[in-house]
């Protein structure tokens, strides 16, 4: 539905250009919540306005259904945005304000007034149409952001980072009216963050942002358990990366050997290598503390972080010094104890980790 | 640790600053105090009376270059405002072009040149037009007004654009508003206050000015302030006290009604 094709954005001219944007290219499908997810200023908020038509690319395309949005200027294309600081005009009640894009559209009053009340209704503001926006709190006004941008039916929706500016719990509740939202309109979002855990609990599809690039796109799913590369990795969860040697491949398994001296079967379907040094990154909750003979790794547990709901323990690995990280969810029937300083061994789940692209 | 320079911890400071407000208030309190004095004098008190005020109420002269005053200014305050806001919208809403900076400077050009150097190039000017068309009316006196009104009527407006959030003016593009629209929904309503003020600051500095119309006005065009500076070279009566003190009046409840636009409603 949205075809960016090899987009880049230069700010400045000369040799002082700042490429905000380095040959994007990404296809975002129809009816999809898609994600771009990434660190402050990869780039996030300048594809959206991109894509919304508040600048123009200095190289490459941008299609919406099949059609070359370059000449149309942002009043002319069927996107609407949910901005970062919602932009609300202060001047109109809450009622004009999503009536708005209705009424530059030259819809007739009772159109408006009908889409109006039911965009309120959805997002739960009717009571509200009347107030001025500077006499509502922040959460209501997103909501109203939300409303006025949803009113003329776009066929697609940018949020930028809309839930950044609330505090836990609304942020939690609005996730869920967020989705909600999406799928009962059936509008494609195309949705800003750089809230990890937001990106995976939301998303249809994610693409990782870094540096002006996209590093990986897919499902939550697929960018959690296999992440390409170590920015991905890093980013998304935390990762433990330890250096191995690949010494056998079949088709997306690899056989390694770690640094201790141990082999294990990894994922390798994103490198094309077949032997050499390689990193694999293992999850925190994909291996097991074990007696110090039963696993693949052996170490030194130097400290016990307590979160609630699991522990992390953490590891120096012997012979190689690196920092292991394990977690654990805490459950009534407690394993054996074990004691800061203790030596220990380091199960990895089957096929758990993943070979990285460097 | 030396503690930090403060002004007013330094000798005389009191003084100097009391010294400055007496020279600068002073004679204006004399004004109007003299435009009060039931006689004929202006340095010599001799009762409470409005007769002055009556007086100059009733004078022909008066009464004409005070309506030729108040349409100069209110014809003036509006070209200018109008203008400001076009210039204020290409220096703040347009991408950067080449030779922006020289269209700032010189749209503030005629706060840096000599009054009187604008008032004689613009009678030599006027002299030529009016030689080659004959036109002998008040539009000189208008354009000339306009144009010095124009800086004064852009600072304010530039001032509220600039600060105004632009991500408000993208919204209403976003929400299918073409430029003129979101202009005329977004830009105006938000800009009220500053035109008000600049509108306002326009007419109060249209209706004081002297030398551009001293110099570019025709036979019998006189507003307030050149009819006050002809009566000065002959009799000097209270009646000039009376009309300075009403100019007073209406410049402080101008300013004050602007300090007010342009606070309100942020
Ligand atoms: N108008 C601009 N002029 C110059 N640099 C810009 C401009 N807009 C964005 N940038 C730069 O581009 C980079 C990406 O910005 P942005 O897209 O806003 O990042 P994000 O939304 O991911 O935090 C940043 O380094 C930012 O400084
Ligand atoms: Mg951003």
């Amino acid at each position: 539905m949205i075809e960016i094709d090899t987009v880049s954005k230069l700010f400045g001219a000369g040799d002082s250009a700042f490429r905000a944007l380095d040959r994007v290219s990404v296809t975002i499908k129809e009816n999809e919540f898609f994600t771009l997810l990434g660190p402050s200023g990869c780039g996030k908020t300048t594809l959206l306005r991109l894509i919304a038509g508040f600048e123009g690319p200095t190289s490459g395309k941008i299609l919406l259904d099949g059609q070359d949005l370059a000449d149309k200027p942002p009043y002319r294309r069927p996107v609407n945005t949910v901005f970062q600081s919602y932009a609300l005009f202060p001047h109109m009640t809450v009622a004009e304000n999503v009536g708005f894009g209705l009424t530059m559209l030259g819809k007739p009053k009772s159109e408006v007034a009908a889409t109006v009340s039911e965009m309120l209704a959805l997002v739960r503001m009717t009571n509200l149409a009347d107030r001025k926006t500077s006499q509502i709190s922040g959460g209501q006004q997103q909501r109203v952001a939300l409303a006025r941008a949803l009113a003329p039916r776009p066929k697609v929706l940018l949020l930028d980072e809309p839930l950044s500016a609330l505090d836990f719990k609304l942020r939690k509740e609005m996730q869920l009216e967020l989705k909600r939202l999406q799928s009962e309109t059936g509008i494609t979002f195309v949705f800003v963050t750089h809230d990890q855990e937001e990106a995976l609990t939301m998303s249809d599809r994610i693409a990782v942002m870094s540096g002006g690039t996209i590093r990986q796109i897919g499902g939550p799913r697929e960018i959690y358990d296999q992440p390409s590369e170590r920015f991905v990795a890093d980013f998304i969860g935390d990762t433990n990366f330890l250096s191995a040697e690949m010494i056998a491949r079949t088709g997306d398994s690899a056989q390694l050997r770690l640094g201790q001296g141990a082999e294990v079967t990894a994922r390798a379907g994103q490198v094309d290598k077949t032997s050499g040094a390689v990193t694999l990154a293992i999850r925190p909750e994909h291996a097991r503390l074990v007696a110090l003979d039963a696993g693949q790794l052996t170490g030194t547990l130097d400290d016990i972080v307590y979160f609630g709901t699991d522990t992390h323990y953490h590891i120096t690995l012997d012979g190689i010094g690196t920092r292991f990280v394990l977690r654990r969810q805490n459950s009534p029937d407690e394993m054996r104890p074990v004691q800061q300083g203790e030596r220990v061994g380091i199960a990895l789940a089957s096929s758990a980790g993943q070979v990285l692209k460097d | 640790m030396a503690k930090s320079f403060d002004v007013r911890r330094q000798p005389g400071f009191t003084a100097i600053a009391m010294l400055c407000f007496v020279l600068l208030y002073l004679p204006i309190l004399l004004l109007v105090a003299y435009s009060f004095n039931a006689g004929q004098s202006i340095s010599q008190w001799e009762g409470l009376s409005l007769r002055w005020y009556a007086s100059a109420w009733q004078n022909d002269q008066i009464q004409s270059a005070t309506i030729l005053s108040v349409t100069i200014a209110v014809t003036a305050a509006f070209l200018a405002t109008s203008v400001a806001v076009l210039a204020a919208l290409a220096t703040t809403r347009v991408k950067p072009w080449r030779g922006q900076t020289v269209a700032f400077a010189m749209i503030n050009q005629p706060l840096m040149v000599p009054e009187i150097v604008t008032a004689v190039s613009l009678l030599i000017f006027f002299a030529m037009i009016k030689v080659a068309t004959g036109y002998t009316g008040l539009w000189y006196l208008i354009i000339a007004h306009t144009a010095f009104c124009i800086p004064f009527a852009y600072m304010p407006i530039r001032a509220r654009l600039q600060g105004m959030n632009l991500s408000l003016e993208q919204a209403g593009a976003d929400l299918y508003g073409t430029p003129v629209k979101v202009f005329r929904y977004i830009t105006l309503p938000q800009l009220w206050p500053g035109i008000l003020a600049g509108g306002m600051l326009s007419f109060v500095i249209s209706l004081d000015d002297v030398v551009i119309t001293e110099f570019v006005k025709s036979a019998g065009q006189d507003t307030l302030p050149t009819y006050m500076l002809g009566q000065l070279r002959r009799n000097i009566t209270p009646e000039i006290n009376a009309i300075s003190t009403a100019l007073l009046a209406i410049s402080i409840l101008m300013v004050t009604a602007m300090f007010f636009f342009s606070r309100t409603r942020k």
